[in-house]
């Protein structure tokens, strides 16, 4: 499974902030491994809150405070700006190749048996800006196929790719065209051990605040609400639902790769 | 006939009185130990969600139950129902973002009682006021400080346990990385602050990472509100002085000390160069957590519970 997280593949470039770094490489590595880090703990954070709903006994407390993280964490990514401006760099990138893929951290595979994606909190060392390696950005499917960071918004926008093409595939592992250019780190071996025997059904993100003892509720989560809107696409509304195949992603990511 | 020890035989069969030549004594034999609860009554279906505490109030009739989001009311001669005092579940749940983690009845006014929050609050409330103790008489919180911002802060803050002082004064709250003391009267800041492992702040994203952030730490106070404990990691618990201003570290296993001996102080040393005897934070074993302790009300007896064993410590009798 691990040699499928990262397979040979295109390198991608943040070919705008090859400028900024030129001229403020120092503070823009600092802030970017800031970045890189906040992102790895939003990551683990929506990693845990996925799983509450394995728990035998899902503690409320916990989900609570880990949603408030992951609260605070999307604040600040607006606040700072860092969100939409990735966006906005990425909707004018014109080159697929230099497009950020990724993989879908909240989306379930379909019951088809597929095999279960893991996810790891890749600690980044000597990563260059202008290369970017996001294994949770998302891909949602609008015609251009913007790509959304991060990944948390890409979970609760599934119903986009669901409207689109059901052109069923077997699906692959979803990371795609990556290639690193730094050795990756293992992954961490206790979140493949969590997702060693996990089920592949799908665990409503909200339910797991709700469901602890009360119905599923379909409403969305508000947490995507709580963000700007800028770059968000127009159907946010729906439940976090992520029924939607990997299948199309998989298509979609074929088309962008140009493969 | 007579009933006796040396009358029957082993299999109950009656002996001959006639036949008894020596007495035998009961014998005490080592044996597995064997823990039996019988429940006496249950009280099923009366929390929707996972119960953190129950307390028992001064006036010996009622007692009080809470999960994360309510506070129930009892009265110990009315079994078949309770009675909601505290209610802060949201409307819609995807609104929650507090949990109630703790609730004591204060120990001499039988009409108060006090709930922490996973922020951090601890409200107290006076049943006189209403039925529903939704408004709090006194809210209690320490303003964040601002250069320990992080985005553990709130995980950290999150109070896992209340406990009034015996002379009901004072209030003692424990959260990840302190033990604080308030006074009722003041509810802007606490009086006293204790630091449990102030080294473990630089690691909270591992131990977010592997989940130890949202373990829930229990502190007790000495039978004169003179001395308060807590546990901590690596079996280790730590006694705080008040009035002498000492702490000491001590740790509770087999291994490190023998029965009746006295307990050698540890000391945790949280960077740069590691004496002797002193233990790095990166050995600490995060699977032995200390998590509930507690006090004998008048002697200076200890109970303090590790993953699998129970430890009795007794002061050093002179």
């Amino acid at each position: 499974m691990k040699n499928k997280m990262f397979p040979k593949g295109t390198k991608r470039k943040f070919s705008d902030n090859e400028d900024i770094v030129e001229e403020n490489s120092v503070s823009i590595k600092v802030m970017s491994s800031y970045n890189l880090q906040r992102q790895s703990l939003l990551d683990m954070s929506l990693i845990k809150l996925q799983l509450c709903h394995m728990l035998a006994e899902p503690n409320l407390c916990r989900s609570v405070l880990i949603a408030n993280t992951v609260r605070q964490i999307q604040e600040e990514m607006t606040l700072d700006g860092s969100w939409p401006v990735m966006t906005e760099t990425l909707n004018t990138n014109q080159n697929p190749s230099d497009r950020l893929i990724a993989t879908e951290i909240l989306c379930r595979t379909s019951k088809d048996g597929e095999e279960e994606k893991t996810f790891s909190v890749v600690t980044y060392d000597n990563l260059h800006t202008e290369e970017v390696l996001e294994d949770s950005l998302c891909i949602t499917s609008t015609e251009e196929v913007p790509v959304f960071l991060p990944s948390t918004f890409g979970a609760w926008e599934r119903e986009d790719l669901k409207k689109n093409s059901d052109d069923p595939k077997p699906t692959d592992q979803v990371f795609g065209a990556f290639e690193l250019k730094s050795p990756v780190a293992t992954p961490d071996p206790s979140i493949d051990e969590l997702f060693s025997d996990v089920d592949t059904s799908y665990y409503d993100l909200d339910t797991m605040l709700t469901g602890i003892h009360g119905t599923p509720k379909m409403g969305p989560y508000d947490l995507l609400d709580s963000l700007s809107s800028s770059h968000s696409p127009s159907s946010v509304t729906s439940n976090l639902s992520c029924r939607s195949d990997l299948n199309e992603l998989d298509h979609i990511m074929e088309i962008i790769v140009g493969s | 006939m007579p009933e006796g020890y040396n009358l029957k035989e082993e299999d109950g069969r009656y002996r001959d009185p006639s036949t008894v030549t020596t007495l035998r004594v009961p014998v005490f034999r080592p044996m597995d130990l064997m823990v039996e609860a019988s429940p006496r009554r249950v009280f099923a279906n009366a929390h929707t969600y996972h119960i953190n505490s129950i307390s028992v109030n001064s006036d010996f009739e009622t007692y009080l139950s809470a999960d994360d989001l309510r506070i129930n009311l009892w009265h110990l001669e009315i079994t078949d129902r309770s009675f909601n005092i505290v209610d802060i579940k949201p409307a819609n749940m995807e609104d929650l973002t507090e949990v109630i983690t703790a609730a004591e009845f204060h120990p001499n006014h039988c009409n108060t009682f006090v709930y922490s929050s996973s922020k951090g609050t601890i409200r107290l409330c006076d049943m006189r006021a209403a039925a529903l103790c939704d408004k709090h008489s006194k809210l209690f919180e320490e303003p964040e400080d601002p250069s320990n911002r992080s985005f553990f802060s709130e995980i950290i803050s999150s109070i896992s346990d209340v406990k009034f002082s015996h002379n009901g004064r004072y209030m003692m709250t424990r959260d990840y990385l302190s033990v604080k003391i308030w006074d009722l009267n003041m509810e802007t800041r606490p009086v006293e602050t204790y630091q449990v492992h102030e080294y473990l702040r630089s690691k909270l994203c591992s131990l977010y990472e592997n989940d130890c952030i949202f373990d829930k730490f229990e502190c007790c106070w000495n039978g004169n509100d003179s001395v308060v404990m807590t546990g901590s990691y690596n079996n280790f618990f730590r006694m705080f002085d008040r009035g002498q201003k000492k702490d000491v570290t001590l740790e509770a296993s087999r291994e490190s000390s023998k029965p009746r001996a006295v307990l050698k102080p540890r000391k945790v040393c949280a960077g740069g160069k590691r004496k002797k005897d002193e233990i790095s934070v990166d050995s600490l074993d995060f699977n032995k957590k200390i998590l509930h302790t507690a006090w004998h009300p008048q002697e200076n007896i200890i109970a303090v519970a590790t993953t699998n064993n129970l430890y009795i410590f007794q002061d050093k009798l002179n």
